[in-house]
């Protein structure tokens, strides 16, 4: 009825009117604006903060600095792998731009002027900015000792670790990798990198907290993650779970970028210490010194048959973790054993490396490390096939991973259908038909390719659905929709359960007093486990209202539960009585009144990985696999490149909200374009040059290819409700590589790091002509 | 901040007069928010470069979180909220939901009113028109094949 139906958005009435609600637009009575005063120097001890100035200003209510923290949050180390980050600095300063100290005023303007009043002194430590660099035994040590969080039973063993800026190491084995690049007809090594980019959300990071009385903390937060965020303040504060309520509102995008902790700790902190509530609000630029996404290097080593089979694949990923580790653990796990893309291949060694240093921290941006590696893969693939003469597209064919075949890591492959992605990216191409390949100097090219993706586990999400007297409904569950159109997918389940109409599902925005437990909105997890969690919730409300029913129907007397069937919002009975929702209530409660509360959890099965070898039975719930293929035109003589068809194609199981499938993969996609082309923080010295819009270009309307479209194969994932699978990330996979395949396919040339800047063609074209640019002063 | 820093201005705010105690370099969103509790138009960027701030003065759409409340002073000024006053979408309103021409909806209330100022100038605009008009707004979800398809349907309708 609903489920497979593009239905509006739920909330597109309070969004085009500029009334939907945003934790940005919260106001508290009485509340301070906090203003952080950020490091200015990349590693260093710090000798003395001096507050005295910024005190002095009239209007300034208090500074808070560590010392100030310590008293309320004693041990004052967050993090959702590693306690490693401090609420504000202690003792070291680790990236120019981290927190050091906090002004809190009446007047935000005021709180601005008083935190450049602030003054600090350093004693400077060589930094260390590179993650191959940071990762040898001489690099200077950012972390003295390696702290993992407990949530992760697999970190456990690097608790104590010392000497290191190796944060974590991820191994996986399979075959014998030597044996097969010694069987191997050829054998291909490439290094790619990609550099740092941001998630950039347009509403930035915010975060209130208000007191309740002595025995309670109320944060309003734009977070993707309010049950992380109420266990992680409890424990620094070391209060019970059910004193702090962590609630968000609609979120202004996320990306991955308002996951864990970010400002919610400091806000709370900072409420207890002056008992008033407390906001802090980051502008733009101060995005760029919070969280990012990860920088690699990808050394990858590939043996392959000369009939174009490949079998041994090496990687190495260095993983540029910024000062603290954030995610960036799981990151380099999660992803790091998908390096040897979605291909069947042998011999498999894989060895990825979570890595401090001295750039601000980097986390989970839309894809969690994924695009990293196949932009890896996927651009070497093309240079295999080019050197062996082999069509791309046909390489791929002789090499993916097929139903019942082991991937890398021991995992039978099932609920996944690369080979119909594949036809479907060779369709959408047009990849029969000759292609033009233009002349002087603007020359054109095509590529594709296919990238794949492990969903996190394990995971929980709980979910509840309540009906009330008059027949309506609500959903609490704690899914957090930035504009993925949760709300609407997961009561379009409510509506195909109970036969209501979706747009009557009231959806409760999340909040821990509220909403049951839930992971957190990240990887692509939500329509599958929420999604199963709502089914089910919605399927305990259905069969309370059947039980309720045959006690009911056919005045007084009982009638049997096989007799009953629910069908379109009522119960009705083989002898063709019938109750509606309304009817139930009254019957129930004995007036028009009462609450019918249905509830579900999905935990998928799961296997951890050994830790040795990386093999596990049942390592995801679900495969994503996404295909991207690009046209382009290059002019070779500035290197600019235009992308003039992009075309996106993925598996997802089965789509609930076909439009919103559509909206995610391309948006996705064109995320990462801008993420290929020219997104990309710089840095001069661990400081970050271009930290705004102005200087830190995202795609808009004018670097839309002038082609651009989404296709997706629907085969329903046998565990997924109504089959459906994630889709928010796999958008992201493969662009950069098509794109980059492209323009080998144009020109023949490689460009090895992300994003292919026009100066960064020019120079590999000059240089593949003999005639290299020199280099900058 | 200096008492000489503080004055009262007039202007019409979605139709109706009003009146409001400022900074001199408070901006015209924090106005709008603090005083009169719109905040359909928001501070992004801060630079006057994703449109997330976008009001519309004397007829012209301009940035917000740039603009500064004291040049508003006699004017008149239209916000996302001044656009179905009476509960009824705008066309062009209408025209986003339909074809789901947002995600986060941090950006839509600035398109949207971009969208009805190019629709005032140009009632039929090619693809490039559109591109190029709403190029000074910014979607970081990118739904912009599908805020196209919304500004196409908006000028059918706006026609009638």
């Amino acid at each position: 009825m609903s489920v497979g139906q593009s239905i509006r958005r739920l909330e597109g009435h309070a969004k085009v009117t500029g009334t939907a609600e945003y934790i940005h637009h919260l106001r508290l009575p009485g509340m301070l604006s906090g203003k952080i005063h950020r490091s200015t120097v990349a590693h260093g001890r710090i000798v003395r903060i001096d507050s005295s100035a910024a005190l002095a200003l009239p209007g300034v209510h208090a500074v808070i600095t560590i010392d100030e923290v310590l008293a309320v949050a004693p041990s004052p180390y967050y993090g959702p792998a590693f306690h490693d980050q401090p609420i504000l600095a202690h003792r070291k300063v680790r990236y120019v731009g981290e927190p050091l100290a906090v002004v809190l005023a009446s007047d935000p303007h005021i709180a601005e002027e008083a935190s450049d009043l602030i003054q600090v002194e350093y004693d400077p430590i060589e930094p260390v900015f590179d993650e191959v660099a940071a990762a040898r035994p001489d690099a200077p040590i950012i972390h003295d000792v390696l702290k993992p969080a407990g949530m992760f039973t697999d970190l456990k063993h690097l608790g104590g670790r010392s000497g290191t800026n190796v944060a974590l190491d991820a191994r996986l084995r399979r075959g014998d990798v030597s044996k097969g690049f010694a069987e191997a007809d050829h054998v291909f090594e490439d290094t790619f990198t990609t550099g740092k980019v941001i998630h950039a959300t347009f509403e930035p990071m915010v975060s209130l907290a208000e007191l309740h009385g002595a025995d309670g903390l109320t944060i309003h937060t734009a977070s993707q993650s309010p049950s992380f965020v109420r266990a992680e303040v409890s424990r620094l504060l070391g209060w019970a779970e059910n004193r702090v309520r962590v609630r968000t509102a609609h979120l202004g995008g996320g990306f991955g970028a308002k996951l864990y902790i970010k400002l919610e700790a400091l806000v709370a902190v900072c409420a207890l210490l002056v008992r008033r509530p407390v906001r802090i609000a980051l502008s733009m630029d101060e995005q760029f010194y919070t969280i990012t996404k990860h920088g690699a290097t990808v050394r990858i080593k590939t043996g392959v048959t000369s009939d174009g089979r490949m079998i041994a694949r090496e990687v190495e990923t260095h993983w540029n973790g910024g000062a603290y580790a954030d995610i960036g653990p799981r990151v380099t796990q999660k992803s790091g054993f998908t390096a040897a893309g979605p291909y069947d291949i042998e011999h498999v060694a894989l060895d990825n490396y979570a890595v401090y240093t001295n750039e601000p921290p980097a986390g989970a941006l839309r894809g969690f490390g994924i695009s990293q590696l196949v932009w890896a893969y996927e651009r070497q693939a093309d240079i295999i096939a080019k050197t062996l003469g082999i069509d791309p597209i046909e390489f791929r064919r002789r090499n993916v991973l097929r139903k019942g075949r082991p991937h890398a890591t021991g995992t039978i492959v099932s609920d996944m259908e690369i080979d119909a992605v594949l036809d479907l990216l060779e369709q959408r191409m047009d990849w029969r038909r000759p292609f033009d390949r233009g002349s002087g100097a603007i020359r054109r090219g095509r590529g594709v390719a296919i990238g794949l993706k492990a969903c996190i586990s394990p995971t929980t999400s709980v979910a509840m659905v309540l009906l009330y007297g008059d027949g309506s409904c609500a959903l609490q569950c704690g899914t957090v929709d930035m504009g993925q159109a949760s709300d609407t997918a997961l009561a379009q389940i409510v509506s195909e359960v109970l036969g209501i109409p979706t747009a009557s599902v009231r959806v409760v925005r999340p909040d821990t007093d509220v909403t049951p437990y839930d992971m957190a909105t990240l990887g692509s997890r939500s329509m599958f486990h929420m999604g199963n969690a709502v089914k089910a919730a919605a399927e305990d409300v259905r069969a309370q209202v059947l039980r309720i029913a045959a006690t009911s129907l056919g005045g007084g007397g009982v009638t049997e539960l096989s007799e009953l069937e629910y069908v379109d919002a009522e119960v009705v009975s083989s002898r063709g009585a019938r109750m509606t929702l309304r009817e139930i209530m009254l019957a129930r409660f004995a007036m028009q009144a009462g609450t019918i509360v249905g509830v579900g959890s999905f935990t998928p099965s799961y296997k951890k990985p050994d830790l040795s070898t990386g093999q596990s039975a049942d390592v995801t719930p679900f495969w994503m696999l996404g295909g991207a293929g690009a046209e382009i035109a290059v002019d070779t003589e500035t290197g600019r490149i235009e992308v003039t068809r992009l075309v996106n194609v993925a598996d997802v199981g089965r789509a609930i909200n076909p439009a919103s499938v559509d909206l995610q993969l391309t948006g996705a996609a064109i995320m990462q374009l801008g993420f290929t082309l020219f997104e990309e923080m710089v840095f001069s010295d661990g400081q970050v040059v271009n930290a705004s819009l102005a200087d830190y270009k995202i795609p808009g309307f004018l670097d839309l290819p002038a082609d651009i479209s989404a296709a997706y194969v629907e085969v329903p994932h046998s565990h997924g409700p109504y089959g459906a699978k994630g889709v928010g990330e796999t958008g992201v996979f493969s662009p950069s590589p098509a794109i980059a395949n492209a323009l080998y396919d144009a020109l023949g040339i490689v460009v090895r790091h992300l994003p292919l800047t026009p100066e960064r063609v020019l120079r590999a074209i000059r240089e593949a002509d003999g005639r290299p640019l020199e280099d900058e002063s | 901040m200096t008492d000489g820093s503080r004055r009262t201005i007039r202007f019409t705010l979605n139709g109706r007069t009003v009146t409001a105690g400022i900074a001199v370099f408070e901006t015209v969103v924090e106005v709008l928010q603090r005083e009169f509790a719109l905040f359909g138009a928001r501070e992004s960027c801060g630079q006057g470069l994703c449109g997330c701030c976008t009001v519309v003065v004397n007829g012209t759409a301009v940035s917000g979180c740039l603009y500064l409340a004291a040049f508003v002073d006699g004017a008149d000024v239209v916000t996302i909220e001044g656009l179905a006053a009476h509960g009824v979408l705008d066309p062009v309103q209408e025209a986003f939901v339909s074809q789901g021409g947002l995600q986060c909806g941090f950006c839509t209330p600035g398109f949207v009113l971009m969208t009805k100022e190019l629709l005032e100038q140009e009632p039929h605009p090619t693809d490039d028109q559109i591109r190029h008009y709403l190029s000074g707004n910014l979607c970081r979800c990118a739904s912009y094949p599908e805020i196209i398809k919304a500004v196409r349907m908006a000028a059918d309708r706006v026609e009638d």
